[in-house]
């Protein structure tokens, strides 16, 4: 097995040691700062450390190596907190991160960001404690030199020729010839003997326990290897090595299994280090592809399509199955297994909110620090789970309505306390299931958007409005394009490029956003999305003898249009009253060339459905009924049709497609403007509209 | 353009003998390289896609995969056009896409030497010699080598959408 695979999970745990770091420095309360916070901090830059040594990742072990350093002083005392230094701590972080992401490409990190980052991390040592770190700033050959007190004894302990004995308890033989082959890789390895339950190696070289420890950890639980200095000559010098201080004050802070094998061992030995800690969580999930993942979601698909197949089948068979009851029982039976099995599946592409919401603590801090205003962030419902596919989409359109919040909608602290407001203004993200549906909302206590000012910009723009439109109407208009209000064009927002396209990526989504506003007392911004896009609530309809599926979300009601109701509007428009409200005619059956279908409009029946906030009333020739749909994507193996959002399977194994709502209106225009002299309506159809 | 065709009948020449699939179109024989093919199977349960050109029928349900349906003969024009127990689609593999395309007839399998492959005449108005990989001859018969990757993927047949970034 060749080092080169344990990269990858090098580097999923250095991001997550990462994550883990920046949260933990955002949580951090500078005057008094939580020595077990502290720790963490200082666990989580040890822990990536020790793996970019192992893996020869030079320049991030050496940032980190100064980084940790300076938070060992922390730790200990020596070095007060204060808002500035974590601001840097943070931004060391993101350079850690920057050169993680460097490596993973393959690529040498910037060495420019590098030596920035470690001349300002010597500075503040040099001004804060009166010392310098003992690594060079400039990326010369590391040579360290045991200069502080640092935990880094292990590295700063002469490292020739060491001999070491590495035990291994409890591990099989098949991982131990694989952990001895790791072992060759390190340094000599002299002898290697014992058996299941304590198996030895003797090691020499320029190797030390920590690299050899990091190595192991990714094969056996670090519980289950005690390294320990053979060379009695060396003894006193590699004990300090292998038992820094340092390293003590880690395991007091760490849950006491972990602290276990360091009391009941003999030898001077390796205590467990936070690598243990992390161990608990992750023996009790794997990570699996999401390719995999997704083949058996589609797999469930399958089965669900064949049992209502059979279901059908059941059903058709009428009188005869009525006296077989054991077939009646094993069918019920089946439908509720594959229901279940289906949710079971799901919920496995599900995660919390938390992976979203996790990142906001740093840009609410950046941002606000940026704008000079004081700003509390509380989250609600962080457990919300939500599809994996939508929690990677939401983040960027979350980001920015924080944003917008934070600039436009709170205002500065002075102003507020000139208003009777607290000075602190506070911004809540929360997350919650309503429905079938999760409803995210952004709410600030700041200003609000002021009706008049957005009615007069929408004026300048050429936009047309009217002064009784509806708040909610003259909330959208921010979604705009082009559209912003602010007095000043700020570093954060106010080009008023943005909102149009975060509406864009919500719909784009299957959502929706709203906005609910009051003037001087804040701003809720609230985003609807579906819980999934691999499974649709539909309406099934029936055109002629072919078979629709209208998204249920989109679904107002239906109703049987009377002749008086039904006007005609210049050209072949037509309207349908709606108690008040006039609303477009589609004919399904026109727009999509269904033949065989009731072209007579008072005998069909008018569905009232809603899209990008507008109402349309569709004529379908029949109501099947509701039901759920597997969505199949149609440009996996063929195109984008247009008023066609995606396909499913029905019962009977047949194709039905999923309408698009606002694609079919589209579609009807452009049919009709085009006439009937276009042969293929899509192909100039897809030249004019979406410029996405 | 014929530089380009004859470069790709001599590389042909270089391999060794290939293996082709061979349909009927009305009284034409037609083969494509069977590393294409995927299967064989009958004609049904397709959707209509509205708006589509003619001869892309519609979808269908290949276990769970959507699978859009070309028909060869409405493609190339032949004169009846029919469905029946017969109707036979071939499933290819083109362009990481599964599709499926109607033919009259699946015949056999053929295994061609390079020196029976003959550069394709430059005509055609209906199917260009660039869908062409070359012409079988085979003692009496004839077969159209069709080149069904650029075939399927080329814009006249409406199957990939030239707006995507796929």
């Amino acid at each position: 097995m060749d080092i080169a695979d344990f990269f990858d999970t090098f580097f999923e745990e250095a991001e997550e040691l990462l994550a883990d770091m920046e949260q933990h420095l955002l949580e951090l309360d500078v005057d008094d700062p939580d020595s077990e916070q502290l720790n963490a901090i200082f666990r989580a830059a040890h822990s990536i450390k020790g793996g970019a040594g192992t893996f020869g990742f030079s320049v991030l072990q050496k940032t980190t190596h100064i980084f940790e350093n300076l938070l060992d002083h922390a730790r200990k005392g020596e070095l007060t907190l204060r808002a500035d230094l974590v601001d840097t701590f943070l931004e060391a972080k993101d350079i850690m991160h920057e050169q993680l992401d460097a490596y993973r490409n393959e690529e040498e990190p910037n060495q420019e960001a590098y030596e920035r980052i470690c001349q300002t991390l010597q500075k503040i040592a040099l001004e804060e404690i009166g010392q310098t770190l003992d690594a060079p700033v400039a990326p010369a050959p590391l040579i360290e030199q045991t200069s502080s007190a640092s935990s880094e004894a292990t590295e700063a302990a002469p490292q020739s020729e060491r001999q070491l004995m590495v035990a291994l308890l409890n591990v099989s033989e098949k991982d131990r010839t694989l952990l001895v082959e790791e072992l060759e890789q390190l340094g000599n390895v002299q002898s290697h003997s014992g058996d299941e339950k304590r198996y030895e190696v003797i090691v020499t070289g320029d190797v030390s326990g920590d690299d050899i420890e990091a190595v192991m950890c990714f094969i056996i639980e670090p519980e289950q290897i005690e390294i320990s200095v053979t060379d009695v000559d060396q003894a006193a010098n590699a004990n300090l090595a292998l038992d820094p201080p340092a390293d003590e004050a880690v395991d007091e802070v760490v849950p006491p299994e972990s602290a276990k094998p360091a009391s009941s061992a003999p030898t001077p030995q390796k205590p467990a280090k936070p690598a243990a800690k992390k161990a608990a969580p992750e023996s009790s999930s794997i990570r699996v592809s999401v390719d995999k993942v997704d083949q058996i979601i589609n797999l469930v698909g399958e089965l669900i399509i064949t049992q209502s197949m059979l279901d059908q089948t059941v059903s058709d068979l009428g009188d005869q199955s009525v006296g077989n009851s054991s077939l009646q029982n094993g069918m019920s039976l089946l439908q509720r297994n594959a229901r279940d099995l289906q949710e079971a599946v799901m919920s496995i592409r599900m995660i919390p909110m938390e992976f979203v919401f996790s990142r906001f603590p740093r840009v609410v801090r950046d941002t606000a620090g940026k704008l000079n205003k004081e700003i509390e962030l509380v989250t609600e419902g962080k457990s919300t789970e939500l599809d994996k596919s939508l929690v990677e989409r939401i983040t960027d359109p979350l980001t920015h309505l924080v944003r917008n919040s934070l600039d436009h909608g709170i205002e500065m602290p002075d102003e507020r306390e000139a208003l009777g407001k607290p000075r602190i203004g506070k911004l809540v993200l929360s997350a919650r299931h309503q429905g079938g549906n999760i409803l995210i909302e952004v709410r600030d206590d700041g200003a609000g958007m002021d009706r008049d000012r957005l009615l007069a910009k929408a004026r300048e723009n050429g936009l047309n409005v009217s002064d009784n439109m509806p708040d909610e109407d003259v909330f959208q208009l921010i979604f705009a394009p082009g559209f912003s209000t602010a007095k000043e064009v700020t570093d954060v927002s106010g080009r008023g490029v943005g909102m149009d396209v975060v509406k864009r990526n919500i719909q784009g989504m299957g959502g929706r956003v709203e906005i609910q506003s009051k003037k001087g007392e804040g701003t809720n911004t609230r985003i609807v999305l579906p819980l999934t896009l691999a499974i649709l609530d539909g309406m099934s309809i029936k055109v002629g003898g072919e078979t629709f599926i209208l998204p249920l979300s989109t679904v107002l009601e239906s109703l049987q249009p009377a002749k008086g109701d039904m006007y005609a509007m210049a050209g072949d428009d037509v309207v349908l009253k709606v108690r008040d409200e006039y609303l477009p005619v589609i004919a399904i059956h026109e727009v999509l060339d269904v033949e065989n279908a009731i072209t007579d409009p008072t005998k069909s029946i008018a569905v009232i459905v809603q899209g990008e906030g507008r109402r349309y009333a569709m004529l379908v020739d029949e109501l099947i009924g509701q039901q759920q749909v597997v969505v199949k994507n149609l440009e996996d193996n063929y195109r984008k049709v247009p008023g066609v959002s995606a396909a499913t399977i029905l019962g009977d194994g047949s194709v039905a497609l999923i309408l698009d709502i606002t694609g079919l209106h589209r579609l009807s225009r452009a049919k009709k403007e085009a006439g009937k002299q276009v042969n293929y309506p899509h192909l100039s159809y897809y030249q004019e509209a979406e410029p996405s | 353009m014929s530089q380009a065709n004859n470069g790709a009948v001599l590389s042909a020449a270089e391999a060794d003998n290939r293996e082709f699939l061979v349909f009927s179109l009305g009284e034409e024989e037609y083969a494509i390289d069977i590393l294409k093919v995927q299967e064989i199977r009958g004609y049904e349960n397709v959707t209509r896609i509205a708006n589509a050109p003619d001869f892309i029928k519609g979808v269908t349900n290949l276990r769970g995969v959507i699978v859009p349906i070309v028909d060869l003969r409405i493609k190339f024009h032949l004169d009846s056009v029919e469905y029946g127990g017969q109707t036979v689609v071939i499933v290819v593999n083109v362009a990481d896409r599964v599709v499926g395309i109607v033919v009259d007839g699946v015949s056999d399998v053929m295994t061609l030497t390079p020196d029976q492959i003959k550069p394709a005449p430059e005509f055609g108005v209906t199917l260009s010699s660039d869908f062409l990989s070359g012409l079988g001859s085979l003692e009496d018969r004839m077969l159209v080598l069709v080149d069904i990757d650029k075939l399927l993927t080329s814009e006249e047949m409406a199957l990939v959408d030239s707006t995507s970034n796929r």
